[in-house]
């Protein structure tokens, strides 16, 4: 029973991802991304942490693809940019991931077959409390530099957004608006 | 595959909760018409059955009688998987809410609610957070201008109130110290406040209460915040190019995303499935001795089904000021929806957050 349900879900996982590289239609792409990221968190309750699960959808499915799904409406709204991609930089890109992937791979492989075996992760050890505990304990510094990164990203990616646009066109004010 | 009690109860809970909730489009269909009449001194659609309750059946086989059209422009497989997708979502999310204290049936003592899990609220705005896409793609795959802002704009509300709605619910969750629903009710049920009011958390935190009840009518696409599908300017928003029972699905979806955030409020800030005063177990007996029906319930069932129409009684209270808003207010422009979100609604949930934080800390709470 149990071998059925992780089956269904590591297939579709890797088959879903695989559609997320191969699909031409970047919206369908995100869509296989977002079946990949369910599936995978499938695989989290069976190992029993419905918390990481929980976790991965809210933050991961419920916002940030979304955003991505936002950003390619609104790229294929205004027709300004097809797909930009220069053919030497993605075979960089590609080879630097698969060399991550074969690597992350053969560790697993390593640690599984070795001799000194790797203590399984214990459902608690991802719990609630547990977490919440490290991360503004142990985790604190790194925790709040992160805070603090994506706060400057944010910034610096909405100024260069409004200067982008005072430059491009001074838009005519929306009709009706008082401003 | 063997059927437990316990997954004999989950089984029968789930098929409960499946008659609640789908059923409410149907009732909702028939509540939308008849109380705005009301309200405005008509007497809305009165001429089917009694007081017109045949109408929603009427609505009914109108959608699934439609043609079922396929704009030619459309990415077929999205536009088709669109609607069944927020249908799905907001079908699910009733998992984690409980509707009753652990009763005892047959000698097999279970919690009444469907997942018992110290995740419990995590699941329930993860679930919740998958209904945009169901917006969002028949926005996309509808090869049609309105239909694209429409799912352009339900993406960027849906995820700006989200902010806003989670940190209320966060808050609310501070005093019990637990993300598991049954154990929210729990405390709100154990003490009082000032000798005679329950201990809801809609008393202890009425600014997080504010933020959550307006969050949660942008989070559903109502109005005043039906940006979405703003007739006046979009035609009918995201789901334009959408007939017959693909439309129904998307109502469904909305009633029933609304009725479980309905249900959500109640069991957050007004004690869930709760009476002040009530025990629930007492109510349980109480059914028990009732002449027909009280020897086939006997108490463990009894004390559901007290538990389940409370609730259910609190749910259509909400969902019945859904509606009263509805007709009450005009619909916020999108600027103006985008201000409030995030200049007004997030730093109120902050606040009190912060406030119900401090407290906690202190030891107030």
């Amino acid at each position: 029973m149990l071998l059925i349900v992780f089956s269904l879900l590591a297939g579709a996982a890797v088959g879903s991802a695989i559609v997320v590289v191969l699909h031409r239609n970047p919206v369908v792409s995100t869509m296989s991304l977002v079946v990949t990221l369910v599936a995978t968190a499938g695989l989290f309750v069976m190992l029993g942490s419905p918390f990481l699960a929980a976790l991965q959808i809210l933050l991961y499915t419920g916002a940030i693809l979304v955003l991505f799904l936002f950003v390619i409406m609104l790229l294929n709204v205004r027709r300004e940019r097809t797909a930009v991609t220069h053919a030497s930089g993605m075979l960089v890109g590609a080879g630097v991931c698969a060399v991550v992937f074969a690597g992350a791979v053969v560790r697993l492989f390593w640690a599984a077959y070795s001799e000194t075996t790797v203590a399984p992760l214990q459902a608690d050890s991802v719990s609630l409390i547990v977490v919440a505990r490290e991360l503004f304990s142990t985790y604190l510094l790194p925790f709040e530099m992160i805070g603090l990164l994506l706060l400057v990203a944010v910034v610096a990616a909405s100024w260069v957004a409004q200067k982008g646009e005072a430059v491009e066109s001074p838009k005519p004010p929306a009709h009706g608006d008082p401003r | 595959m063997i059927l437990t009690p316990t997954i004999l109860a989950a089984l029968a809970m789930i098929g409960l909760w499946l008659v609640a909730v789908i059923s409410v489009a149907p009732v909702m269909l028939w509540l939308e018409r008849r109380a705005p009449a009301f309200m405005q001194d008509r007497l809305g659609p009165n001429r089917l059955g009694p007081l017109g309750l045949f109408q929603a059946i009427a609505d009914v086989l109108k959608f699934i009688f439609k043609e079922d059209v396929n704009p030619a422009g459309a990415d077929r497989l999205l536009y088709l998987l669109a609607p069944t997708v927020g249908f799905v979502a907001s079908l699910l999310t009733y998992v984690v809410i409980p509707f009753g204290p652990e009763v005892t049936i047959a000698g097999h003592t279970f919690p009444l609610v469907v997942i018992d899990s110290d995740a419990g609220m995590l699941l329930f705005l993860a679930l919740a957070s998958l209904g945009v896409y169901g917006l969002v793609l028949a926005g996309y795959s509808s090869d049609n201008k309105w239909s694209l802002m429409g799912g352009i704009r339900a993406s960027a509300q849906m995820v700006s109130y989200e902010l806003a709605l989670t940190i209320a619910v966060v808050a609310a969750l501070v005093p019990s110290g637990s993300l598991n629903l049954s154990r929210v009710v729990d405390h709100q049920i154990a003490s009082q406040l000032l000798g005679f009011l329950p201990a809801w958390n809609v008393f202890t935190q009425p600014l997080g209460f504010l933020v959550f009840l307006v969050a949660a009518f942008a989070e559903t696409n109502r109005l005043p915040f039906d940006l979405p599908e703003a007739e006046s300017e979009l035609v009918a928003g995201y789901h334009t190019e959408y007939g017959g029972l693909r439309l129904a699905l998307f109502y469904m979806g909305e009633y029933q995303s609304m009725a479980i955030l309905s249900a959500l409020g109640a069991t957050l800030f007004f004690g869930g499935w709760s009476i002040p005063g009530v025990d629930a177990a007492a109510a349980g007996a109480w059914i028990a001795a009732l002449p027909v029906v009280g020897p086939i319930l006997g108490p463990g069932l009894g004390t559901a089904l007290f538990g389940f129409s409370v609730l259910l009684v609190k749910t259509y209270i909400a969902l019945f000021i859904f509606i009263w808003v509805r007709w009450t207010f005009p619909r916020f422009r999108y600027d103006q929806l985008m201000r409030l979100g995030w200049k007004v609604l997030l730093p109120l949930a902050l606040l009190n957050f912060v406030a119900v934080a401090a407290l906690a800390v202190a030891g107030k709470i």
